[in-house]
């Protein structure tokens, strides 16, 4: 087990060095002539108006929040999946009330129109 | 004897020969673990690097000839090294850097874009002896480091200085989390059934493959997955139209280049879980005793996975926001949760069966739950009353009634 994690581990590391050592290399070998406006943010050839970081959209927000809800209760099941085997219908059971309980979520958001894209 | 052992299992014969050199020259066992670790994670992970060029050709050629054109055909045989004189041209490109960028995250980027899809090969079983690590927590482990893409992406938007980045990395992130949620779903059914998180064990398990248990499950996750790779028909993230290209607008040379390699990596690593879970891995007629069978049906379903894939982007259009979501959310996340109750209590109740019934069953059960609820949600369609888009005032500057001031 530990040495499983341990492979992986050494994985990320090259995962991470691969990429970043092709980068630079690239940079090694490319020419570097910047000029202000080769440099200029790309905005269809206008000028830019105003910050970059803009406000976004309380949408996004929303779908982040119920995207939460949904992922943790989801990761509570994964015990429950391991699991399934050796359970009892009763154990069956419980877990399709939660997920009950989980559509039962769904069709509050649903209905408060948090699923609407306007 | 020898070369047959070598011809059947190549990864297995190498990994034990390397060993034993290194233990002849007296290396500590702890030690030589680690180098082999070592050596292992870098050819793996520069294999999957050099594959993408492999993919990127065949995916242009696929879609040249969906599109009825003929594609990259001057360099080497049927244009076969086009994508590396692409690379070695992308190599000499300079990096040109807008002004106001936030140098850490503009930066890590491109690296992490990849180095997230990357990692999941590292608990990827390829055959029944070539595979990394077999964690115990296999699967979860691989939808953590999947949602590590998100953050790469949320980087470059972030750190691009450019208003169309920051809406494409919004869109990436919006989209990519909601098509988590009925993939992570869908997921537990493969999991539920082989009563471990381990791919390997999964694999092992897979005495029926897991898409004739529950086909809905496995649609669901094939949907899922292309839509958190991002790619036709759920492009929206860089709708060239609307957003230019997308949170990478700013980046050029090789850093735009690790983006693309990280795409059609996840395309690929998608095609690879798939199979994993739902079309049984390496299994196959004489996969256990001929390992390098058990490697060759892995890469021929892939393949196939993969090849569906290409065509769906070379044929769908691209779907509009709110269509999008309500793809996710009004469709597939009941769909799946539907799916889930079903497959768990009948297979708890049908335990006595033999498994080709179950099997029968489960399947018959499975297209019911996608009729009803499909119904359901056709009849909920109808009567929802549709803003008019069309009849909506809009503030639009009109010339002044009464003559010119």
């Amino acid at each position: 087990m530990w040495s499983d994690w341990l492979y992986v581990g050494m994985f990320f590391v090259v995962a991470l060095f691969l990429p970043a050592a092709a980068i630079t290399i690239a940079g090694i070998l490319a020419p570097k002539k910047p000029n202000p406006a080769k440099q200029a943010i790309y905005e269809c050839g206008m000028e830019t108006v105003g910050e970059a970081r803009v406000q976004f959209k309380v949408q996004y927000y929303i779908f982040g929040l119920i995207f939460l809800i949904f992922d943790i209760e989801t990761v509570l099941l994964y015990p429950w999946a391991v699991a399934y085997h050796q359970m009892t219908l009763f154990g069956v059971l419980e877990a399709a009330l939660f997920v009950l309980i989980l559509l039962g979520g769904l069709v509050y958001a649903w209905r408060k129109g948090a699923l609407e894209w306007v | 004897m020898s070369l047959w052992d070598f011809l059947r299992d190549p990864i297995g014969f190498l990994t034990t020969w390397f060993y034993g050199v290194l233990a002849g020259w007296g290396v500590a066992p702890g030690v030589a673990q680690a180098i082999g670790f070592a050596l292992g994670s870098f050819i793996l992970a520069t294999g999957a690097m050099l594959f993408v060029m492999l993919l990127i050709w065949f995916e242009r050629k696929v879609i040249a000839r969906i599109q009825d054109r003929i594609g990259p055909n001057r360099i080497g045989p049927w244009g076969l090294f086009q994508s590396v004189a692409d690379m070695l041209k992308i190599f000499t490109k300079e990096y040109i850097t807008p002004i106001g960028v936030d140098w850490l995250p503009y930066n890590l980027a491109p690296v992490l874009s990849v180095a997230s899809v990357l990692v999941v090969w590292a608990v990827i079983p390829f055959s029944i002896t070539f595979y990394g690590a077999d964690l115990n927590v296999g699967l979860l482990f691989v939808i953590a480091i999947a949602s590590m893409g998100e953050l790469a992406i949320v980087m470059a938007g972030w750190g691009s200085n450019n208003k169309y980045a920051l809406l494409g990395a919004f869109r990436a992130v919006g989209q990519m989390i909601s098509y988590a949620t009925p993939m992570v779903v869908a997921l537990l059914v493969p999991v539920m059934m082989a009563g471990s998180l381990s791919l390997n064990e999964i694999v092992q398990r897979q005495t029926v493959w897991y898409i004739l248990v529950s086909p809905v499950a496995a649609l669901i996750f094939f949907i899922a997955s292309i839509a958190e790779v991002g790619r036709s028909p759920f492009d929206l993230v860089e709708a060239e139209s609307e957003l230019v290209s997308g949170f990478n607008v700013e980046y050029s040379g090789l850093k735009f280049g690790m983006f693309y390699v990280g795409e059609f990596l996840h395309a690929f690593t998608a095609a690879l879980l798939f199979t994993t879970l739902f079309l049984g891995g390496w299994r196959g007629p004489g996969a256990e005793q001929i390992p390098i069978l058990g490697f060759i049906y892995y890469v021929v379903k892939t393949g196939i996975v993969y090849f569906l894939t290409v065509l769906i982007r070379g044929s769908l259009p691209r779907f509009r926001m709110d269509q999008m979501m309500d793809l996710n959310w009004k469709l597939l996340t009941p769909l799946s949760l539907a799916v889930l109750l079903v497959t768990a209590l009948t297979n708890k109740l049908l335990e006595g069966l033999a498994l080709g019934w179950r099997v029968v069953v489960l399947i018959l059960l499975n297209g019911l739950v996608l009729w009803v609820v499909n119904g359901l949600l056709q009849r909920y369609e109808r009567r929802r009353v549709r803003r008019e888009v069309t009849s909506v005032r809009r503030p639009v500057a009109r010339p002044q009634q009464g003559g010119a001031e």
